[in-house]
């Protein structure tokens, strides 16, 4: 998640954003919630609070969803993008999700993806690929940049292909 | 070249651009990737002429640092919280020896309890050690600092703590002016020792001093610091001729021009508060900012100068001195000295608590009332403070405070930030 947001600091700052990428960590040990954030602007960024409003946020892990209170400060004309096989019924999100504009919500299957084309559980790629399509911000070839960048060779070559899956997934949605 | 990277690496890039000779660290969250970083260097063979020694603690990190130095090779090392204070002894011995060591501190807040966020209880801890130390605003300012900083120490021959807020900088990604190794070469000559450890040329360095002449050897180290106070401005203007950048020097100020409010603070906080300024200023408050960066020395004159149009100084800072108060806000009353000015001590960011932009707006408002209690802790939850003081008080076996606390918070996810 840490990665996911420093990627998406630099696919942005490819495209010549003033961009921003932090992390809070819950406990240094594997397996603890984690949260990372990222801004975007035109100009420098001062701002050294935690992005408490989110205008998106990314959900790597769903099993968090009912443990803490992810949704707090998202606001409903925002972004929410979850990494999940199932519906929103069956996270419970049925009725929360009917509060966006339809083409501001997706679920992918990007740990699916990340085991596809990487061959390791780690959806972070896949899921910068479908923000990218959702959210028009920032281009594919950027993520695909930032990737190649912080994975070179095979590594960024599956990680490539899964953000690019996951990006077709949401533009033919 | 402009680069989107980690504070931690582009600190790493800035070391490796200052052609360090000797390298020895022990890693503690948040200073490891920095090491990590030069480690990496020296093995690719990016950093030449370099040794990177293994060391098995901060103690011995610094103790190795210091024969290197005094050796005659640029030494460079970094460490955060608990590690300051185990190396604590060797600190007071790099300074009182005039070795002109850079350090990094990656700012952490000191245990128990165990807490490995950001607040400056670390450096604040030794800030009497003799070392100048340097805060930085920004990732920018935390590369430039590095590069200025051997330039300073060996100028002085005095060590120089580089501090940058652990997490809120070491770990964030930001764009990166990172110099290139012409710019760095013209601006940091080679280094010269003032003295140095020669097999070939032996002397003394580090003899028993009693009571005939310890004063005066004290008073050196002193005076060696306020002289630190017009060096520090002269390697400001010169990074600056070439480099082109504002970095360093021993303040900022921000919206100053008419100021009547002003806050005093240190390190990556300052980003937050500008911000804000910058909306009260839209509602016409006079509101301005001054970021020290240079905590010591301390800037007495230069911060008295500053401030003479304030009416009210809020200081903003992230150290508490317990049974005491404010630790940045002692020194600028002592700047203040004699004047009139009402100071607010605003104690903040304790063990990685967010400051946000809305607390800081309410003890703004406060301020303006006039019923700001002194000193204040912001988002501070009273209700479970007293609460806990009335079970210690009631009780014997009350139990572990920050147990107790953690209970009545209860499970606490990462949304609690």
């Amino acid at each position: 998640m840490v990665s996911a947001a420093e990627m998406l600091s630099v696919a942005a700052f490819l495209e010549g954003y003033h961009a921003q990428a932090f992390p809070s960590f819950g406990s240094e040990r594997m397996g603890a919630p984690v949260v990372a954030f990222c801004r975007l602007d035109n100009k420098e960024i001062r701002l050294r609070e935690p992005v408490m409003t989110p205008d998106a946020l990314i959900v790597q892990d769903p099993t968090l969803l009912h443990q803490v209170d992810l949704f707090n400060g998202l606001d409903t004309r925002g972004y929410l993008l979850i990494n999940t096989r199932r519906s929103y019924r069956d996270l419970g999100l049925g009725d929360y999700v009917k509060k966006f504009p339809p083409h501001h919500i997706s679920t992918v299957a990007a740990t699916e993806w990340a085991l596809e084309y990487v061959g390791r559980p780690l959806p972070n790629v896949a899921l910068l690929g479908a923000f990218a399509a959702m959210t028009r911000r920032v281009t594919l070839e950027s993520v695909v940049a930032a990737v190649r960048q912080k994975f070179p060779g095979k590594l960024g070559d599956g990680n490539a292909a899964a953000a690019a899956k996951a990006y077709d997934s949401i533009r033919t949605n | 070249m402009l680069e989107q990277i980690e504070g931690s690496q582009a600190v790493a890039k800035a070391i490796a651009l200052c052609r360090p000779e000797v390298i020895c660290a022990y890693p503690i969250t948040p200073q490891t990737h920095i090491v990590e970083g030069c480690a990496e260097m020296i093995r690719t063979g990016a950093i030449q002429n370099c040794e990177f020694i293994n060391v098995e603690s901060e103690f011995a990190a610094l103790s190795v640092a210091i024969g290197s130095s005094a050796a005659g090779a640029r030494t460079y090392t970094a460490t955060a919280s608990q590690g300051l204070l185990f190396m604590a002894e060797a600190v007071y011995n790099v300074a009182g020896l005039g070795l002109p060591i850079v350090m990094t501190i990656g700012n952490r807040a000191i245990g128990a309890p165990i807490n490995i966020w950001n607040d400056h209880s670390d450096s604040m801890a030794l800030r009497d050690a003799g070392w100048i130390q340097l805060h930085a605003e920004t990732n920018q300012e935390a590369a430039d600092l590095h590069i200025q900083a051997f330039k300073l120490a060996e100028r002085l021959s005095a060590p120089v703590m580089v501090c940058m807020d652990g997490f809120i900088l070491t770990h964030a990604y930001e764009r990166i002016e990172i110099p290139d190794q012409a710019q760095v070469d013209a601006f940091l000559p080679p280094y010269q020792p003032r003295q140095i450890l020669d097999p070939a040329d032996p002397y003394t360095i580090g003899a028993m001093v009693g009571p005939e002449a310890f004063m005066e050897v004290r008073y050196l180290a002193h005076d060696k610091l306020l002289q630190a106070l017009s060096v520090i401005p002269e390697i400001q203007q010169e990074f600056k001729d070439i480099f082109g950048r504002e970095s360093g020097g021993l303040f900022h100020g921000y919206r100053m021009e008419d100021a009547e409010t002003v806050v005093v603070t240190m390190g990556s906080v300052a980003g937050t508060v500008k911000d804000l300024v910058d909306e009260l200023r839209e509602d016409g408050a006079k509101v301005g900012v001054i970021t020290l960066c240079s905590y010591r020395p301390f800037p007495l004159d230069g911060l008295r100068r500053a401030l003479q149009g304030a009416a009210k100084v809020i200081v903003l800072e992230k150290s508490l001195a317990l049974g005491f108060g404010g630790v940045l806000a002692a020194d600028v009353r002592t700047a203040l000295h004699g004047r009139d000015t009402h100071i607010h001590t605003v104690i903040a960011g304790l063990g990685g608590r967010p400051i946000t932009r809305k607390s800081l707006a309410r003890m703004f408002a406060r301020v303006e009332r006039g019923d700001l209690k002194d000193p204040h802790f912001l988002d501070l939850d009273l209700d479970i403070v007293r609460r806990e003081i009335d079970n210690q008080r009631s009780q014997i076996t009350a139990g572990p405070i920050a147990e107790n606390i953690l209970r009545e918070i209860g499970p606490c996810g990462p949304k609690a930030v």
